[in-house]
């Protein structure tokens, strides 16, 4: 078979290549060229080669903030998949009530982070909010500029307000694709609850819940803004995450050269942790075949 | 098994249904025989798959009472009727292995764990996949998913009855045949009251030993496939089973003689009908004549579908079809058509009227 050659082909290319660039190659090299340099300002720049990331691999200032992260994404993905599963089994099917809910659902998935963020700065204040308020007066004490554990669980319950809805309108996806056969053929096999939700409703769930935790735990990796609103990381650094600390680093200290190399090995966590669920999913996909 | 009454049953899927129009299925008494394959036949829309889930307990009727051998289970849930339903399209569990799907209704059920690797064993043998048990079921074609489902209902020994649910429409042509044989054979071997919804006649007439037509919520025959090819009792019933249907034409009748297009034409009984009045011949028992005797018609067409010929043709207006013999050949200047007398009907408001020697 002849193939027509046309070099001019190229073209068509150009602005994807451009646009690529523009967005995503030229910033991420100037991070790299900050992350092997040294400067004292006055755009003055040594090469350091690779000193920033020996030594942000021994810092335990970065480390400190990498296993308040992954704790972090944890609790919320422990709490948010298996509440947003339960909330998507128990919304109605169909009719009014199913839109009703679907739109509740929606509403904090609507609000802007830093909104989101000062709902609950103001929320959980002893002297006007309605939480701290609340739970001041009737003995709890809850300071959560002050008590690392009040910060903690400030930040968890926000997020999971903020984000279980997502996980659970795609579990509800999930389930409505699930014909009404399987159900009325659960019943004739006279399946539990519980089978039919281990045998029937999770395996047809296991893709959407493959999304739901990889956009949660991405999401979650890389929170910045609502936990910055409320606590600004503190009491001291307790809820100082990656991606707090880091701007701590590059805008507040000024050291581009440990930032950037943080910010570097921060991509690649995320890289090597969004491959693994890639190569995951496609894995179960394949499964499914046929 | 059992014997499973249909006691004035009848359904609406609206709370409050007024008149006979609300009624998805209208109100209906019927016996099904313990033991015997049953096919529900009728067009999409028709009320079968609704009497089917009222039998399953899947839906619960708004009148009437259902039976099985006797006991009411009218408003018993499914598992307490012991029945088992394959689907249309086919349902298993895909995470499961072969064997896993088959021994579910068992494990549910408590049975004890020899008992279900024998009875697994039995039934994969009987379904042709003792060498896939081990495999999980997702991957697997169509056919042998709706195996496995067939399998999973006959796991059960002592199930009351078997029903399907147009469960051949997935499969491919060539299986459709095989997997019909194999329900056949193991309906003799058996021996379940099986109940079959199909809106297929060559699947409802190979299937079932009696074939329950239903038309617009109502069941309009009931009978052996012979019967209903001989004596439709609705116009829907002749219009719906044969290959082409059977030809309808306005009459007027007086006695043992009908006028149909200003020709009388000899029925071959007497008949005391009133009302809006038709004559139901089958394309098989319609000939061509040349000599001018019979109903004046053209000859449109003629299509040879291998074993016979399909003459179209069009009289007062209508068109008609008759049938010939492959060998036969048809006569360029045929331009009338004659009856069998003994492939005659005749319908009043689209019921058929028996001849009057017959109802006396």
């Amino acid at each position: 078979m002849n193939k027509t050659v046309n070099q001019k082909a190229w073209f068509l290319v150009l602005p994807v290549l451009v646009l690529v660039a523009f967005s995503a190659v030229i910033p991420l090299m100037t991070v790299v060229n900050y992350s092997v340099q040294d400067t004292f300002g006055n755009n003055q720049f040594f090469w350091a080669g690779l000193e920033w990331f020996r030594e942000m691999l021994a810092s335990e200032r970065m480390w400190n903030a990498l296993s308040r992260q992954l704790a972090f994404s944890v609790i919320i993905l422990a709490i948010e998949i298996p509440l947003g599963i339960y909330i998507a089994l128990n919304m109605p099917k169909k009719g009014f009530w199913a839109s009703f809910c679907l739109v509740l659902m929606s509403l904090p998935l609507l609000i802007p982070w830093n909104v989101v963020g000062t709902i609950w700065q103001i929320f959980g204040r002893v002297d006007i909010g309605l939480l701290g308020y609340t739970l001041d007066k009737i003995g709890v004490s809850y300071n959560y500029t002050q008590d690392f554990f009040a910060a903690w669980a400030t930040l968890i319950v926000m997020d999971v307000w903020h984000w279980t809805s997502l996980v659970a309108l795609l579990a509800y996806a999930g389930l409505q694709s699930i014909p009404d056969a399987y159900y009325q053929a659960a019943k004739i096999d006279q399946a539990s609850r519980w089978n039919v939700f281990r045998f029937i409703e999770l395996p047809k769930m296991a893709g959407v819940l493959m999304i739901a935790i990889l956009l949660r735990f991405m999401d979650s990796f890389m929170i910045y803004t609502e936990p910055f609103v409320v606590t600004g990381g503190g009491p001291g650094n307790a809820t100082t995450f990656l991606s707090i600390d880091l701007v701590k680093m590059a805008m507040g200290q000024f050291d581009l050269g440990p930032a950037a190399a943080f910010s570097i090995m921060y991509f690649l966590v995320i890289l090597l942790i969004s491959w693994v669920f890639y190569t995951v999913m496609t894995n179960l996909d394949k499964r499914d075949g046929v | 098994m059992a014997k499973i009454t249909l006691d004035n049953l009848a359904h609406s899927y609206l709370p409050n249904p007024s008149g006979e129009a609300d009624y998805a299925l209208k109100e209906l008494n019927h016996d099904w025989a313990d033991g015997e394959a049953y096919a529900l036949l009728g067009s999409s829309g028709c009320g079968k798959s609704t009497l089917l889930n009222i039998i399953s307990g899947l839906l619960h009727p708004s009148q009437g009472r259902i039976l099985f051998d006797g006991n009411d289970v009218t408003h018993a849930p499914t598992a307490a009727r012991n029945i088992a339903q394959v689907f249309q399209f086919p349902v298993v569990y895909d995470t499961m292995t072969v064997r896993d799907n088959l021994a579910f209704p068992l494990r549910n059920r408590g049975a004890n764990p020899t008992y279900i690797a024998q009875r697994v064993n039995q039934i994969a043998a009987m379904i042709g996949m003792e060498d896939r048990l081990g495999q999980k079921a997702r991957g697997l074609t169509a056919d042998a998913k709706q195996k496995i489902s067939l399998g999973r209902g006959m796991v059960r020994e002592d199930v009351n009855a078997l029903l399907f649910d147009e469960p051949l429409t997935v499969i491919d042509p060539h299986m459709k045949w095989e997997l019909r044989t194999q329900l056949k054979a193991l309906h003799h071997e058996f021996g379940h009251t099986m109940i079959y919804v199909t809106h297929d006649q060559t699947e409802a007439l190979t299937f079932a030993d009696k074939v329950v037509v239903m038309y617009d919520g109502r069941v309009v025959q009931i009978g052996t496939p012979q019967e209903l090819f001989e004596r439709p009792a609705h116009t829907f019933v002749g219009y719906f089973i044969g290959s082409p249907g059977m030809n309808l034409f306005d009459a007027t009748i007086d006695g043992a003689t009908a006028t149909i297009a200003n020709t009388s034409v000899d029925l071959g009984a007497g008949y005391a009908a009133a009302g809006q009045l038709q004559v139901g011949v089958r394309p098989e028992f319609i000939q061509l004549s040349t000599d001018g005797s019979g109903i004046p018609a053209q000859i449109k067409r003629v299509e040879d579908v291998g074993r016979h010929k399909i003459v179209r043709l069009e009289v007062n207006g209508q068109n008609i079809a008759a049938i010939a013999n492959e060998g036969a050949s048809i006569p360029a200047d045929a331009n009338h058509i004659t009856f069998d007398p003994k492939g005659i009907n005749v319908y009043a408001n689209d019921w058929r009227v028996a001849p009057a020697a017959e109802a006396a």
